[in-house]
């Protein structure tokens, strides 16, 4: 198999890295090669933030290029447009709906492009938006949208159901458990 | 067993495996990780892991725990090498006891730093081996044989790498932690002190072992040869060498894994079998120079590859093909998202007033960079670690030698403050100095993810310790005018501001309201009234990513995100009109 390219891009704090790090477990318990590439520090402090995970028989650089990802998983509607010039022809998207004001936005230097969903259509064939916010409260918690964001995704990962669950349960704290499986469950099932 | 591990995860890994028994570091992206993981799932190995105040004292510290005899650690970010490198290039010259490698993470691109410097010169600079791994798999397995080197050849070693082999994670195949016995703790005057006489000698030590080091750099598994096409050949470390590989999958590489000193023969042997030489290397020249200096003919290096930034695949491809590769262009008109202040900071009350008054604000490293961004724009000067008060007094003097009287105000956290502010603040009390420090102390070290520091009460692994207290210490330092103040208020806060602005002598403004993103602090988001609202934007002026503008027909009026307001009311006190509801005020 040659290299799957996923690029997961969102708002620091939105747990993007978490989503990357059950991808990248997940690749490994299916026994491929997997690298995952992420940013912290200043970075992360509410702008936006990128994470690339590349699985096959062999990877080299842990970066995705441009028009190389198969996947492009958006946790917001801008920060999914933003990258959209990664994807392949044939690549496909899924991204939350729900919307973020970036700090431009909220003193009144930039306005949140309205059309943002229209704008993600016109430069992508295959885009799946769904509403991964509204799902992740009705899980239990906001924080759980990183969770809604990988049952989603599975719709386009060759991973198995059951051992990517277990990796959610070995990856979250013990006491939201309950709230992830749930979580991955909404959004497992919101791709049917 | 095979696990997936960041870079700095495997760093700490390869130290269990090695041996390792003492870490000292600093917290400092992209380094923090490898001290961070041994603190948290090594801690119940045998092992002493330390935040120190800085990183000349965890040099320091590392290198007695050498001479004790046990195999240490010291751990930073590149900029932190310039603290430490007064015991550094002197402990080059008394060489070690037990193993001694100085971790350090550069950050081509500077995604979290104030600059991208190559921190390889520090090697050649202290003659001293560097070594260079290019994934988590050699990140491990490298700082076990850099402790074997730092051994064999009495020498420190400096062992770098850059946030992509840091931050990216990779399977790493583990192996058991070998027995290391400590070495003998003697008393050696002539190694170990180094008073003239005896550096004197040393220093004809260090130039021999420089010689030996560049034989062994010749036999060494650290530098390996790919066979390829002798089309072209390309030199490369770290994580160039990936995107070498990925862009020129048929070629021959030289990857050097041991990065100073190298390995001339091998090199002119590589050189003389392909048609064209290529060294890839992030930053600076250092081994095109070296090479070139060895009369070694270089086709493409920095005569084609940016000094500035990082790499990737495509742009290797395309320096060195001279090709273009076709690409979509990225979307254009998308909202910009630099980051900001959390919701709640207790710096957004402190930079909305500071903004206001327009003083002139003299800033260091931390989260309150980021009060030198809109809508704030309230920093105006920003060096390194600790500068902040004494650039303040500097500037204070400065005006007041040309006759102007001004007060500049010095910003500084908690942890930056204990690392290097407290000198410039013993410096200007002594000096007579006339400035206006303010500690923001929020009990953490919070840029770089939230460490302990002297002034939490807690050690790296989580113990109770002495918690030192900042008030205190600046009354002993001298300091006359010490106030607390409550960021969140904003009236108060302003009048305090202009009081001190009138006094004599420095003043010393102490806040202390935790970091919320460390301590969970979570108030309950507030409202806008929307028929109160008239759009004025003043609340707005708080830069905070909880609110925005929005419009419905003509009506303009903002809104709280309640999933993002944390309930600070700073915004709610800016309101002219009681707009804003909920909250305290």
């Amino acid at each position: 198999m040659s290299v799957f390219n996923i690029v997961i891009a969102g708002v620091g704090g939105q747990g993007v890295l978490l989503t990357s790090k059950i991808i990248a477990e997940s690749a490994l318990q299916h026994g491929f090669d997997v690298k995952q590439s992420e940013v912290h520090g200043m970075a992360q402090r509410g702008g936006s933030v990128v994470s690339f995970v590349r699985f096959g028989e062999k990877v080299y650089a842990p970066m995705v290029s441009e028009g190389e990802a198969d996947l492009l998983i958006g946790f917001e509607p801008v920060e999914t447009a933003r990258y959209l010039h990664y994807l392949k022809d044939s690549g496909n998207v899924i991204y939350n709906t729900y919307r973020m004001s970036s700090i431009t936005v909220s003193i009144g230097a930039e306005k949140y492009p309205e059309n943002i969903d229209e704008i993600i259509k016109n430069h992508a064939k295959h885009v799946i938006p769904f509403a991964g916010t509204t799902l992740a409260v009705e899980a239990g918690d906001k924080r759980a949208l990183n969770v809604v964001m990988m049952g989603a995704a599975m719709k386009y990962l060759p991973f198995e159901k059951n051992s990517v669950l277990e990796i959610i349960k070995k990856t979250v704290n013990k006491k939201v458990v309950d709230i992830n499986v749930k979580a991955f469950e909404l959004g497992f099932n919101s791709m049917k | 067993m095979k696990t997936i591990l960041s870079g700095n995860e495997a760093i700490a890994r390869g130290f269990i495996e090695a041996g390792g028994k003492l870490v000292s570091s600093y917290p400092g992206t992209p380094s923090t990780e490898v001290t961070e993981t041994l603190s948290s799932e090594y801690k119940d190995k045998d092992i002493h892991v330390e935040w120190a105040t800085n990183e000349k004292v965890a040099l320091e510290v590392v290198i007695g725990g050498s001479l004790s005899g046990v195999r240490s650690m010291a751990c930073m970010k590149h900029v932190g090498v310039n603290v430490a490198a007064d015991p550094l290039l002197t402990a080059a010259y008394t060489g070690v006891n037990g193993g001694l490698v100085l971790f350090v993470a550069d950050d081509p691109g500077m995604f979290s730093s104030q600059n991208e410097q190559d921190s390889r010169h520090y090697a050649r600079f202290a003659k001293i081996p560097c070594v260079e791994p290019s994934d988590s798999q050699e990140a491990k397995d490298f700082l076990k044989l850099a402790f074997e080197i730092s051994e064999q050849f009495d020498t420190p070693v400096l062992f770098r790498t850059t946030t992509r082999v840091s931050h990216c994670k990779s399977v790493v195949s583990l192996t058991e932690p070998i027995k290391v016995e400590a070495k003998e703790f003697v008393k050696d005057f002539a190694k170990y002190v180094m008073l003239p006489s005896n550096a004197q000698k040393r220093h004809v030590f260090v130039e021999e072992r420089m010689q030996r080091l560049k034989e062994f750099a010749e036999t060494t598994s650290l530098n390996v040869e790919i066979e390829g096409s002798d089309e072209i050949g390309f030199i490369t470390n770290g994580i160039s060498f990936q995107y070498v590989r990925e862009a020129f999958p048929q070629a021959s590489v030289l990857k050097l894994g041991l990065t100073w000193p190298l390995p001339e023969k091998k090199i002119r042997k590589f050189a003389s079998k392909v048609k064209k030489l290529a060294v890839i290397e992030e930053l600076d020249p250092v081994f095109e120079d070296t090479i070139k200096a060895m009369g070694i003919h270089v086709d493409i290096g920095k005569n084609v590859l940016p000094i500035c930034g990082e790499f990737s695949k495509n742009l290797l491809y395309e320096k060195v093909t001279g090709n273009k590769v076709m690409l979509k262009e990225p979307v254009s008109g998308l909202t910009r998202r630099p980051p900001t202040l959390c919701p709640g900071c207790s710096h957004r009350g402190l930079f909305t007033t500071l903004s206001k008054l327009k003083y002139f604000v003299s800033g260091d490293i931390g989260c309150y960079t980021l009060g030198g961004l809109p809508p704030f724009s309230a920093l105006h000067t920003c060096i390194c670690m600790g500068a902040s008060i004494s650039a303040a007094h500097g500037i204070a003097k400065g005006l007041e030698l040309q006759g102007i009287k001004q007060k500049p105000i010095a910003v500084i956290g908690d942890s930056t403050f204990l690392h290097s502010g407290i000198t410039g603040l013993i410096n200007m009390v002594y000096n007579n100095g006339d400035a206006i420090v303010v500690i923001m102390n929020n009990d953490t070290t919070g840029m770089t993810g939230g460490q302990e520091h002297p002034g939490t009460g807690r050690t790296a692994t989580g113990k109770e310790t002495v918690k030192l207290s900042i008030e205190k210490l600046c009354q002993t330092i001298g300091a006359k005018r010490i106030r607390n103040i409550d960021t969140y208020n904003l009236k108060e806060l302003e009048k305090i501001f202009k009081e001190e602005m009138e006094s004599e002598g420095p003043s010393v403004l102490i806040s202390n309201q935790p970091c919320v993103l460390r301590y969970r602090v979570a108030k309950k988001p507030l409202k806008v009234n929307k028929e109160k609202c008239t759009a004025c934007k003043m609340c707005l002026k708080v830069g905070c990513v909880a609110l925005s503008l929005f419009e419905e027909g003509d009506t303009k009026f903002v809104q709280i995100d309640p999933l993002l307001c944390n309930g600070c009311t700073v915004c709610q006190q800016q309101c002219k009109f009681e707009a804003i509801e909920g909250g305290m005020v």
